[in-house]
């Protein structure tokens, strides 16, 4: 077919195409995967022996890598792979759609993050940089205690620059799906991973615009003397936190939920039988977009809120348990009475529900507002967070890269080099992140860059399993190479019946453009 | 019958030795290797560990659920052994139990929680009040119910360290409370939020510029007791350690003396 495919540098920097800009957007999340994967490894280095000498004592120095690590894996590499990426990727082929709504704003969506990146590598190198954490509590983020200099305004500008390329993007997806299913795909019959991306897009167009407006009169604080967030011109830094974490939390649902519609798929495709209660997966996962939304002081349970406020948010936070319930269940018994072949996208899948049930529960303890006095601020957080991020949106990520990456580039990944990286990557995680519940029970604070001697033992397991973890990754990074130089060709389904998505119907890689012809879904 | 009930309880009290195991070797400080809380000193830290308790036995049972029937699943449903897949993708019963069952499960976590969270939230009657303010990067205390004298408190450094004084958590002028007395603590800053937290009293508190928030701990121990600042506060914020030493009524009331005369 004569498509008339743009060449040269025209064809990325001036694209409309949704596969162009998926692609883009995956390479541009491998690229800080390996910046975030690598400011992780100088954080374990510098933890791996209590008082050591490396980054030369330079305090400042950990912070801001601790910072940017956060920030870089946050916006820079989870987002854009699970949404900017797969989300471009797939949500028009799933729903038979010859493109996003909006190709041109799909176009500037990827190409803002551009500048943001600038602006956050800025950050990084001028003056003593940004080392407020990812969250940039005032007043430590303000000008009056540790950050004069410019570094912090250009963090600001870059997540503003990175804000404005998500609330674009959420509005294409939202739009797209609404208007552009094949004749015949009722909500009711769409993909789960398009009505994960779906509520995924509401949540970001709900909570960007007013992490948008906190960072603005955080900005205005620093340049233009407001007081928004200083206690000596009227105002309060409680403010911050609550604007922040407004979006902050439904943050971790925008990074967890599309991995959920990945599993949904790949179980499903390799179990041989259709997912599960699909009807309870969807409201599912709208019910967490709803609740997600009414939880955010749950981070907040030590910066003295009245006790009652405390116990709502408890309270709200502890239900969120039920619809994620509903999906680990479901999950199982979308297994269960199965066929269930194992290459390496289902082996991500179900280590994906081992990690993410883990850390599902220990979020059950810390929802606790009189628990949490106890955890709040230790190890015990930070493991939590990552066995639900680090370990499942990730662990999502894996597994839609070796679930798609033949449809997206005509090759097959090897599947035994596939395996070494799900092992490897599996084992050293967990020898990574579960010791520090422990040290977060023995009351080690979090984000401090040294720590007292009692703590050493579980540190140095903790280091190993990072730097195993981290052999992974290049072990990653030798795969996807290994798949594009020496990949088999990949046919238009390699997976078989199990795989009745409408992304298989098409060639592999699909045409520059498909669906000249609407598909009709029964 | 009795055995076998025996037999329940042994094992569900060996898995809470397990699940919650804390070595005891250091009083008010971590030691190495330890898995769980440090030995709690105060009734709050007391129920907190409780509580811990019970919510981590639900949580592992469930958790032993749901890796145990991901791992059946895998095994009896691998295709060599289960070449022909059911087709089922329904069964209202189980969606309704598996829904409702965790819905009861989290109201029985509730009842504790709520009492938790309440009776921490409820100073009884103090004994007497400490304020506390952070600084960047040291704390300063101050004794309102005692002429209102105060005194700064900073990390001792490494080179200064007596044989004893535990590396990071030492400090030069530890803060001094009577052994079994409600002590209200009321916390504030002067510049960045600092968090001022002591694990073994189950007390972590955020000191915000312009806020005075209000806590309390019963100290039921003599000794020293660490903690460490415990919300992100600049360069030098994991060196900025808290050290709260319990001693008897008389020699507190003997160390207020001496300390009105040095710092009043």
């Amino acid at each position: 077919m004569a498509s008339h495919t743009p060449k040269g540098w025209r064809r990325w920097l001036l694209s409309t195409n949704h596969k162009d800009i998926g692609t883009m957007y995956l390479w541009f999340a491998g690229a800080a995967g390996v910046i975030g994967g690598l400011l992780s490894m100088l954080i374990r280095m510098k933890l791996i022996t209590p008082g050591n000498a490396f980054l030369g004592g330079d305090n400042q120095l950990y912070n801001v890598i601790i910072t940017m690590h956060g920030l870089v894996m946050v916006f820079f590499m989870v987002m854009p792979a699970l949404i900017g990426g797969f989300g471009n990727w797939f949500v028009p082929l799933m729903i038979g759609a010859p493109d996003m709504a909006f190709p041109r704003l799909n176009n500037i969506s990827f190409w803002l993050l551009v500048p943001a990146t600038i602006m956050l590598v800025l950050a990084f190198f001028a003056g003593t940089g940004a080392g407020t954490g990812w969250t940039m509590y005032p007043p430590l983020s303000g000008r009056e205690y540790g950050h004069q200099g410019i570094a912090v305004d250009f963090m600001l500008l870059g997540l503003h620059i990175a804000g404005a390329s998500s609330i674009l993007g959420a509005i294409n997806f939202i739009v797209t799906i609404f208007n552009m299913r094949a004749p015949g795909m009722t909500f009711h019959k769409m993909p789960l991973f398009a009505w994960s991306m779906l509520v995924t897009a509401f949540l970001l167009l709900l909570t960007v615009p007013v992490l948008a407006g906190g960072i603005t009169m955080l900005i205005t604080d620093r340049g233009f003397g407001t007081h928004f967030f200083s206690p000596a011109g009227g105002g309060d830094p409680v403010l911050w936190q609550h604007l922040f974490w407004f979006f902050g939390h439904p943050e971790v649902y925008i990074m967890i939920l599309p991995a959920f519609g990945i599993i949904s798929h790949i179980i499903s495709t390799f179990s041989r039988k259709p997912v599960f209660g699909y009807l309870a997966m969807v409201y599912a996962m709208v019910a967490i977009g709803v609740i997600g939304l009414m939880v955010w002081a749950h981070h907040m349970f030590t910066v003295g809120l009245d006790v009652d406020t405390n116990a709502y948010f408890t309270a709200a936070t502890m239900v969120i348990a039920v619809p994620t319930g509903i999906k680990v269940f479901s999950w199982i018994a979308t297994m269960w009475g199965g066929s269930i072949k194992f290459p390496t996208p289902m082996l991500f899948a179900v280590g994906f529900i081992v990690v993410f049930t883990l850390g599902g529960l220990t979020g059950v303890i810390l929802a606790n507002g009189g628990l949490d006095v106890a955890m709040h601020d230790t190890y015990y957080v930070v493991g939590h967070f990552h066995y639900v991020l680090s370990m499942g949106a990730v662990f999502g990520i894996f597994a839609g890269f070796y679930y798609w990456i033949g449809k997206m580039s005509g090759r097959q990944y090897p599947e035994i080099l596939g395996k070494i990286h799900f092992w490897c990557t599996f084992i050293g995680v967990n020898i990574l992140f579960f010791p520090m519940h422990f040290l977060g029970l023995a009351g080690m604070p979090r984000r401090v860059p040294d720590y007292p001697d009692a703590y050493a033992g579980w540190n140095f397991v903790v280091s190993i399993g990072g730097f195993l973890t981290g052999f992974g990754t290049l072990f990653f990074l030798y795969v996807v190479y290994a798949t594009f130089r020496h990949g088999k060709k990949c046919p238009d389904n390699p997976w078989g019946e199990g795989a009745n998505t409408l992304e298989w119907t098409v060639s592999s890689p699909p045409p520059y453009h498909c669906f000249d012809k609407l598909p009709k879904v029964k | 019958m009795i055995t076998k009930v025996m037999k329940i309880k042994l094992f569900l009290q060996s898995i809470l030795l397990f699940v919650t195991q804390s070595c005891l070797a250091g009083q008010g400080q971590p030691s190495n290797w330890q898995k769980g809380f440090q030995e709690p000193a105060s009734p709050v830290m007391r129920q907190i560990s409780e509580v811990h308790d019970m919510v981590m036995i639900i949580i592992s049972c469930i958790g032993v659920l749901v890796i145990g029937l991901v791992l059946y699943a895998v095994w009896r449903f691998r295709e060599s052994k289960n070449p022909k897949p059911a087709k089922f993708s329904h069964n209202t019963t189980l969606e309704i139990i598996w829904t409702s069952i965790p819905v009861l499960i989290l109201i029985v976590l509730a009842i504790p929680t709520f009492k938790l969270i309440y009776y921490m939230d409820r100073v009884p009657k103090a004994d007497m009040t400490v304020k506390v303010i952070g600084h960047q990067w040291y704390w300063s205390y101050e004794y309102p119910d005692h002429g209102d004298f105060g005194f700064d408190s900073y990390m001792i450094p490494d080179e200064q360290l007596q044989p004893g004084q535990p590396r990071l958590l030492a400090v030069d002028n530890p803060v001094v409370v009577p052994v079994n007395n409600n002590i209200r603590i009321i916390a504030t800053s002067e510049d960045v939020i600092h968090s001022w937290a002591v694990p073994s009293f189950g007390v972590k508190k955020d000191t915000v510029p312009g806020r005075i928030n209000e806590t309390w701990f019963r100290a039921e121990k003599e000794g020293m007791f660490y903690g460490q600042c415990s919300e992100l506060c600049g360069p030098q914020h994991g060196f900025m350690p808290i050290a709260v030493k319990v001693i008897s009524q008389e020699s507190f009331d003997q160390w207020i003396k001496e300390s009105q005369e040095r710092w009043g």
